[in-house]
């Protein structure tokens, strides 16, 4: 297995966060991707976000930010990460040279410690001592825990009651950390809920609270936002295939639920127009049951959660409930930079079944000795079909966005272990 | 069929506030809706909010959230909204659709507002509609011969006053509290303040709503508001009653005393 050194490399840079200016592709004035995002929220809600908004554009550009964020990822979340190279489970994907951005090496244990760095410090910024979060899979719930844990600030977390469920580890680490977890038992009691449940806590709280959000959903600014502090991600790992490869990738491949970990990778690439991107969403039990969760290849354009986007809803506007075996991909919209994406056909996206995640992910433990989360092992499983199309001289760049510690009880059902 | 425009005209005249109740589609039953709408009406609501039940309603708390929960289970869709708003509409009161923006988007906002207009019904209040995207949904309903009404709140700023009230027709919505709906023992201190500074950027009637839910708070809101609006408390009403006719009872009694409230 070959290895690369974490790469030295230099103080995160403003333009290594926002990419601004270089891409030309953050969102107009009133938050809008082409057509996709914007606010649809209550009044009451829009000077908060006017506010978040403007804040994070003074600490975009403010040195002093840049180096306390640089030096938190270096220094906390464990950054750089490593790539690695997996020849032994590429054999199964027609020879193609798999190599994967470990994220699932970061402190907490997925990509989502990121953002939530980012975002911790902005809470400092905007005076405000207590933030709030919804949460799938939990990992985001985990790693806003573990900021605010860090910096002092009172933490509640939204999280559906059947998720709780799934994710029992997460909601003790959650616990521990000093968060109070809030079970949302409305709806289909899981992350759409979640989100919804927050949004009440927030216009509530506002004075107060940060709405911590937890993926690149949401109104303006919250897509814009979180990508930046996820951009690290493809920043990063575009610098280290340059070193280990002398060459970009041809494809890369991420997992779609909100969005986050996919538009992390994705962002750094979207100029260079060789490498293909490629975001696999939750197929559930398969496109036909209705069970799924994906929203880019069988959703329509709607309004869900303050931005306009892709939808699962029927044809009154009634969302639609997601299915995935991964909590973190079980929701049934989609940050509106994807939704720009796939329709300007810069990016393409694919659905992978529960059942075909759930083969990657043991693929990658045997071959490899990583255990991934199942929301990763749906790019694991996109990569491995891609591989067979591309062929022996592909490279294929992967986000491992997460470790499947998590993910253990699910694995011992599904497998019977 | 009457507008907004002859009902606070009327108030006016009659020196005292509109009072303005909400109640969901499809609850208790489809037709038990028209039924309590029309006891509210009875009761001395000159204005009818009809809900537009949604499966996310991110501003609503635990009364409404429950009400919605029960007519979307009982199969309620856009058509028995119009059919609601027909029923309500023929007992005199200035009937409105209260929506989140994604079922008009999905269903077609000129559609709407022509189907709307078509079943008697006024106008709309859209609280997740905000004046930068409200566009399409203004020209659609200025086609329609129907009323828009946006949400002010206390956390908006004068611009943002400015900016809402503009896009409204028939009225402005003040939300009197920062939070979710919902009866409160008090209302909001916030409310007055933020209905003195709405009339500073509009000549239309401003009416409060969020946490109203008694005679006594309505004789205070009235005090200051054109309107009085009263949802959570109707519906709790109906939730406590142990059948469909002590609800409507319920509802009735609910309903003279808020009009006794805003005559006061």
């Amino acid at each position: 297995m070959r290895q690369v050194t974490p790469t030295e490399g230099t103080l995160l840079t403003a333009a290594d966060l926002a990419g601004n200016g270089v891409h030309g592709d953050d969102p107009d004035v009133h938050g809008k991707f082409g057509i996709f995002g914007g606010r649809y929220v209550p009044e009451a809600l829009i000077p908060a976000l006017d506010e978040v908004a403007a804040e994070y554009d003074r600490a975009r550009n403010d040195v002093a930010f840049l180096r306390e964020f640089d030096h938190l990822l270096r220094t906390y979340a464990g950054r750089p990460t490593t790539l690695t190279e997996v020849p032994r489970f590429a054999e199964q994907a027609g020879g193609a040279r798999i190599i994967l951005k470990r994220e699932d090496l970061t402190h907490t244990g997925a990509h989502k410690i990121n953002n939530v760095l980012g975002q911790a410090l902005l809470t400092k910024r905007l005076g405000k001592k207590r933030v709030i979060a919804e949460t799938g899979a939990g990992q985001h719930g985990v790693a806003t825990a573990t900021a605010a844990a860090l910096m002092g600030l009172e933490c509640v977390i939204y999280m559906g009651a059947v998720d709780c469920e799934r994710q029992a580890l997460n909601v003790a680490r959650m616990k521990l950390l000093g968060a109070t977890v809030v079970p949302v038992h409305n709806g289909s009691k899981t992350l759409k809920d979640a989100i919804n449940e927050a949004f009440r806590d927030w216009v509530t709280n506002v004075d107060s609270t940060h709405y911590l959000f937890g993926t690149i959903a949401g109104p303006h600014p919250f897509p814009e936002i979180v990508r930046d502090f996820a951009r690290i991600i493809g920043v990063e790992a575009r610098r280290q295939m340059l070193e280990l490869t002398g060459a970009l990738p041809d494809a890369v491949c991420a997992a779609v639920g909100g969005g986050s970990n996919a538009i992390g990778i994705f962002h750094a690439f979207i100029g260079d127009q060789n490498v293909a991107l490629h975001g696999y969403e939750a197929g559930g039990r398969g496109l036909e049951t209705g069970e799924h969760a994906l929203t880019l290849t069988a959703g329509s354009v709607g309004v869900l959660h303050g931005s306009r986007t892709y939808v699962l809803q029927d044809e009154e506007g009634q969302t639609i409930e997601s299915h995935s075996i991964s909590a973190g991909l079980d929701y049934p919209g989609v940050g509106p930079e994807h939704a720009w994406l796939k329709d300007s056909g810069r990016a393409t996206y694919h659905g992978i079944t529960d059942a075909e995640a759930m083969e990657a992910f043991a693929l990658l433990a045997r071959t490899e000795g990583i255990i991934p989360a199942i929301e990763s092992s749906h790019a694991l499983a996109g990569a491995l079909k891609l591989g067979r199309e591309l062929g022996p001289e592909a490279t294929i760049l992967v986000n491992l966005s997460g470790r499947g510690d998590k993910d253990m009880g699910t694995a011992m059902k599904y497998f019977n272990l | 069929m009457t507008t907004l425009q002859t009902v606070f005209a009327k108030a006016k005249a009659d020196e005292r506030a509109a009072l303005v109740g909400y109640l969901p589609a499809g609850f208790p039953t489809k037709d038990g809706a028209i039924a309590a709408a029309t006891a509210m009406v009875e009761a001395g609501c000159d204005v009818i909010e009809i809900g537009l039940p949604y499966s996310d309603p991110l501003m609503d708390g635990p009364t409404i959230q429950d009400a919605v929960h029960r007519a979307l289970t009982n199969g309620t869709r856009i058509a028995d909204v119009l059919r609601t708003v027909e029923g309500v509409a023929k007992t005199g009161a200035a009937t409105l659709v209260m929506t989140y923006w994604n079922p008009i988007d999905r269903y077609g906002a000129e559609r709407f507002a022509r189907d709307l207009a078509d079943a008697g019904g006024v106008g709309t209040i859209t609280p997740d509609l905000t004046p930068e995207e409200s566009g399409p949904w203004r020209q659609a309903s200025a086609d329609a011969g129907i009323d828009t009404v946006f949400l002010v709140a206390p956390s908006s700023t004068e611009e943002r006053i400015q900016a809402v009230a503009d896009c409204c027709t028939g009225f402005v919505y003040a939300a009197s509290l920062m939070g979710v709906t919902g009866a409160r023992d008090s209302v909001s201190s916030a409310a007055q303040g933020l209905v003195e500074r709405t009339r500073a950027h509009t000549d239309l009637p401003v009416c409060v709503g969020l946490g109203v839910g008694n005679g006594r708070q309505a004789a205070e809101v009235a005090g200051y508001a054109d309107g009085v609006i009263v949802g959570s408390a109707f519906i709790r009403r109906i939730l406590d009653a142990p059948d469909e006719a002590s609800g409507l009872a319920a509802v009735r009694e609910l309903g003279a005393e808020l009009a006794a409230g805003v005559r006061a």
